[in-house]
């Protein structure tokens, strides 16, 4: 492995280790973990460690610089979330936060020095075009996309075309189930819903279930194209799992749970990962082999290619080739062949066009 | 200390090829280029800067050729920060310019432990004047007029204030001069230095001009802001300073912070602490000599 990831992971995975960076190291490191979104987050560990004062000042001033940023974005989902809860929560409609929004609002560590990018909620099927009409009347429209791109969402997404707010330009992603619908894969978004917690203070406002946000992370963790949040997505899994694995028997409940959800194989690849990459403690080594059977040894090699991508520094050989097989292993989950060739095709054609223009 | 003007061109070629450690006030630049104009606005502008002597950096800029065929056909230019490329590839004319406006990102994009405000600061008599940036009022021509007579500049486009002490802290770069505005500061004063004239760029034609040795040697000095001025060219007419309200002042300077809303509360006791102590006030002027006299008696 890379030098310069393994000394990311090092400090991720135990604070005190941030002592013996030298200011060599700290060079490399300010970046890396920029470039990864986890700068904020070393800069609380180092707080919470008794290493602040100890950190070069280059290193201080930065860090402090990147805990500003994470507190406005906190700030800002809270506000955010607050108006969604007025657009629909106030006119009886459930709101299920996903993601760093549920986070947030749960009060769950992985909230603790985190970026944030657009809300994701889930909201019952059946209940979107009733949702859509309220959220426009609130002052959120859809993304001016052309007929294919509707299309494209609305038959085989598992969301609708993203939406921003006319004046405070944030983007909301509504969705009705945690995968495509054409994804191999399908977890039951009833089942889902049935397992949902709610948001303390609230009326109709709500998380996933506790195995469920775990599940959620490792599905969307490993059916993603990108790696740019690759490495802070597998971080939010570690905080999540360090979290609830203090409950006895949370472990069996996220197996069970998996095997309801037909989510077995990305728990798989999810503990395999966090516990090799992160150090994550997962107790009963036997019930562990059990729930990581599902994962491919030769998947779990480009996975630790994808969380080093966040910095080109942090690359080793045979990354870019592993990068192209994530990618095209994220469309070939998500999309039937039948499916996908037309609509690749019909992608490429169209970029041909604009070029053209 | 070693400072830029002590290595010989070719030890500058061969240091900006490796990577030059440049530092600039506040921040330690590490600076990558083969190109021959990065080299010559470096020769030219920054020959009183310190090269930095600590391994960790602030920010790792490059400036380099596109790997496709505009490296030699029509050539152009990218501007990389830390391997990543935020703009649009430039012709490779504009190779310093981009340079500066690259840094200048690199400081409005990360320099959250500042509250950064888009403004020219000069100091005279140990307090300084910030002129808070209306595109077209003339800030730039009227910075470099004051830079050549008797006050010391501290920046020409970004403020930095200290989140702590709420005092200013130089930058000391180049000032960064637009079409007239370049002629008018030549013909003004002999001692004006300037870098390579840039042709057509989105800013139309650009030059810099090189900071004054006494500016560069004080750039570890910071200053507390004593007057805020909005400056507005208005040919014809009289010089003229008139009061400003501090709250108009206060809304006016945190719509044109690149991170005020970044900081919150942090941002908002900075800006605060600054307004309340300095006099707020709208200035008009035909001439740059009336301009200049006016400035004279505001600093006593």
């Amino acid at each position: 492995m890379n030098a310069a990831f393994q000394r990311l992971l090092a400090v991720l995975r135990q604070p005190d280790a941030l002592a013996r960076v030298d200011a060599a190291g700290w060079d490399g490191l300010l970046r890396h973990s920029r470039s990864a979104g986890l700068l904020s987050r070393l800069a609380l560990d180092a707080r919470d460690a008794g290493l602040w004062e100890a950190l070069p000042d280059r290193v201080r001033r930065h860090m402090r610089g990147a805990c500003f940023v994470a507190d406005r974005q906190i700030n800002a989902i809270r506000w955010e979330v607050h108006k969604l809860h007025e657009a629909l929560g106030h006119h009886g409609m459930p709101i299920v936060l996903l993601k760093g929004a549920a986070y947030v609002m749960g009060d769950l560590p992985p909230a603790r020095g985190r970026l944030f990018g657009d809300v994701d909620l889930l909201l019952p099927r059946d209940r979107l075009d009733e949702a859509e009409r309220l959220l426009h009347l609130y002052g959120w429209h859809g993304a001016g996309l052309d007929d294919y791109d509707q299309r494209y969402y609305r038959e085989w997404m598992h969301e609708i075309p993203p939406m921003t707010h006319f004046s405070r330009g944030s983007t909301l992603d509504v969705h009705h189930n945690i995968l495509p619908r054409t994804a191999r894969l399908k977890p039951r978004a009833e089942t889902l819903l049935a397992g949902i917690e709610p948001i303390p203070g609230y009326t109709n406002l709500y998380r996933l279930g506790d195995a469920d946000l775990v599940l959620h992370a490792a599905t969307h963790l490993f059916h993603e194209g990108e790696w740019g949040h690759g490495l802070r997505d597998l971080v939010d899994l570690d905080a999540l799992l360090r979290h609830f694995m203090a409950r006895p028997g949370f472990l069996a409940e996220l197996g069970r749970r998996a095997a309801e959800l037909d989510l077995r194989q990305p728990l798989a690849y999810a503990l395999g990962c966090v516990r090799t990459t992160l150090g994550t403690p997962l107790g009963d080594p036997a019930l562990v082999a059990e729930l990581e059977a599902p994962a491919h040894a030769l998947v779990r090699v480009a996975l630790g290619h994808g969380f080093a991508s966040a910095h080109p520094d942090m690359a080793s050989p045979g990354a870019a080739a592993a990068l192209l097989f994530l990618y095209v292993r994220s469309h070939w989950l998500k999309m039937p062949p039948h499916l996908l060739v037309p609509h690749l095709l019909h992608k490429a054609l169209a970029a041909g066009e604009v070029e053209k223009a | 200390m070693t400072r830029v003007r002590e290595l010989s061109d070719r030890e500058l070629q061969s240091r900006l090829a490796r990577g030059l450690d440049l530092r600039t006030g506040p921040f330690l630049f590490h600076i990558r280029s083969e190109e021959h104009l990065v080299f010559r606005g470096l020769r030219a502008l920054y020959g009183d800067f310190p090269l930095g002597d600590e391994p960790v950096r602030d920010f790792h800029v490059r400036i380099r050729r596109p790997a496709t065929v505009r490296r030699w056909f029509r050539p152009q230019i990218v501007f990389e920060h830390d391997r990543h490329t935020p703009f649009m590839p430039l012709s490779a004319a504009h190779a310093f310019a981009s340079l500066e406006w690259g840094m200048n990102w690199c400081i409005a994009s990360y320099a959250h432990h500042f509250l950064t405000l888009h403004a020219a600061v000069l100091e005279r008599n140990g307090r300084a004047v910030l002129l808070p940036g209306e595109p077209g009022a003339g800030k730039s021509t009227l910075t470099a007029a004051l830079s050549l007579s008797g006050w010391r500049l501290l920046t020409d486009e970004t403020a930095l204030v200290d989140l702590d002490s709420g005092l200013v802290w130089p930058l000391a770069r180049p000032v960064n001069l637009k079409n007239d505005s370049i002629d008018i500061i030549q013909a003004f004063s002999r001692e004006a230095v300037f870098g390579d004239r840039v042709f057509d760029t989105h800013k139309g034609t650009v030059a810099h001009l090189k900071p004054r040795a006494e500016t560069v040697a004080r750039m570890d000095e910071p200053c507390p802001v004593g007057w805020v001025v909005f400056p507005r060219w208005a040919g014809g007419e009289p010089a003229r300073l008139t009061p400003r309200s501090r709250a108009d002042t206060f809304v006016f300077a945190a719509e044109n912070s690149f991170n005020y809303s970044v900081l919150g509360e942090a941002g908002f006791r900075a800006l605060e602490g600054l307004i309340r102590g300095a006099d707020c006030y709208d200035f008009r002027y035909g001439k740059l000599e009336d301009a200049l006299s006016t400035f004279a008696r505001l600093a006593g």
